[in-house]
């Protein structure tokens, strides 16, 4: 798309556009995750679950930089939680590109509103490794 | 015993009703989850919730995208309400961390009390139409379609609205829950705005408050990939297929019945609470 098509864009066109970038992120999220869902079967599908006490994750599940590390070993359950993370993602980069959308209005209040919700989700995101 | 496969399958299963039951009674997945869950599978109440708050993003996020296209949606009043209901989910989902798992159940069930008397009642509130200057000054009031054209709207009692969303968001923090109920009430009743532009913006609003509070979920370990994946994909399937197929089954009584479904799984998790079944 041309720089000056980006620059006329109002509050409709924006919308839309987002709410195709949210379908795909859906698809997207969903896919990894089922292919997460058959490997990890595959290989823990006749063992047995315990989850009526609470255990936690292993440390490398915990945070973003480990569940993109543990994608190398292509492990399903990595994979799964890589899923759950796009997923995450989806209205972090929702609320991303209306901080674009107020910019491009010059809106300066709702650029600082928005900031501060993004800055609020990037902290629960990143903020205690 | 149960071996895994076993286990996802029953959990996609029962996470597909419960998706299909939310969009019924417009009550969201995420009530009936954690309830199910706990009660059902014995799933410690901290996967339950991890799970449910992934849940709640992907049928939010989900049924967001639709409504977005429709027009509904005011952009404006959602991101002023998030900086409310993503900080009180914060705040909630460190405040989970301190509970016990009986607390955090009974505060539930009196949540899910809450939600089956307000699907069937209409809660009243005194009418306060100051015109709200902020509202202005924030751009709030806007149109939406309708038949006869685009409708003006005007937003009134900001303050009361934005302490409501808080609660809202620390609700949703706590219980994994998108808190819809609250953040309709807050927006259609304290704020008038209109039904319809409230209930989509509140379902834009749900996904951002719950990744809010699924970043620390994450941290905490409290987001399992078995329990989540057939969490997730489940109500996702349940939520598509009732918003597609079954839109006009909103029948009167069949919103009774799940008020008293729901009430039925209350008492069990406030029950289960005060007898610390849940450790």
């Amino acid at each position: 798309m041309s720089e000056k098509k980006w620059l006329k864009w109002g509050d409709p066109d924006m919308e839309l556009l987002i709410s195709r970038i949210m379908r795909y992120g859906i698809v997207l999220a969903s896919t990894i995750v089922i292919i997460g869902c058959v490997t990890f079967l595959i290989k823990y599908g006749s063992t047995q679950p315990q989850y009526s006490k609470f255990v936690g994750q292993p440390e490398q599940f915990t945070n973003v930089s480990g569940i993109i590390s543990s994608l190398n070993s292509m492990n399903g359950r990595g994979l799964i939680e890589f899923g759950l993370l796009v997923l995450i993602a989806i209205p972090v980069l929702r609320v991303a590109f209306s901080i674009v959308s107020f910019m491009v209005e010059k809106d300066r209040t709702y650029v600082l509103i928005t900031c501060i919700v993004f800055a609020l989700l990037l902290f629960s995101l990143f903020g205690q490794q | 015993m149960t071996d895994y496969l076993e286990f996802t399958f029953l959990i996609f299963a029962g996470a597909l009703s419960a998706g299909l039951l939310g969009s019924l009674s417009g009550l969201g997945g995420g009530v009936i989850i954690v309830p199910l869950l706990t009660l059902v599978f014995k799933v410690d109440i901290h996967y339950a919730i991890g799970a449910s708050l992934i849940a709640v993003i992907a049928t939010s996020t989900g049924a967001a995208s639709a409504f977005v296209k429709e027009g509904y949606s005011n952009i404006r009043i959602a991101m002023f309400l998030e900086m409310a209901t993503t900080l009180g989910a914060i705040v909630g989902a460190f405040v989970a961390k301190d509970l016990s798992p009986g607390t955090i159940a009974i505060i539930f069930g009196c949540m899910l009390i809450y939600s089956s008397f307000a699907s069937l009642t209409e809660p009243k509130f005194p009418a306060d139409f100051k015109v709200s200057k902020l509202a202005a000054r924030l751009k709030m009031n806007g149109n939406y379609p309708s038949p006869d054209g685009p409708r003006p709207y005007k937003v009134y009692n900001i303050f009361g609205g934005f302490s409501l969303m808080t609660v809202a968001g620390i609700l949703s923090g706590l219980l994994g829950i998108g808190s819809g109920a609250v953040k309709v009430l807050a927006m259609d009743k304290v704020m008038k705005i209109p039904f319809k532009v409230s209930t989509a913006t509140s379902n834009f609003m749900i996904g951002v408050t719950a990744a809010a509070s699924a970043g620390i979920y994450l941290h905490r370990g409290y987001i399992d990939p078995a329990i989540s994946m057939s969490v997730m994909l489940g109500a996702l399937a349940g939520s598509i297929i009732g918003a597609r197929y079954m839109v006009r089954v909103r029948v009167k009584s069949l919103r009774y019945i799940f008020a008293v479904v729901i009430f039925a799984l209350a008492a069990e998790m406030i029950y289960n609470g005060v007898t610390h079944k849940f450790g």
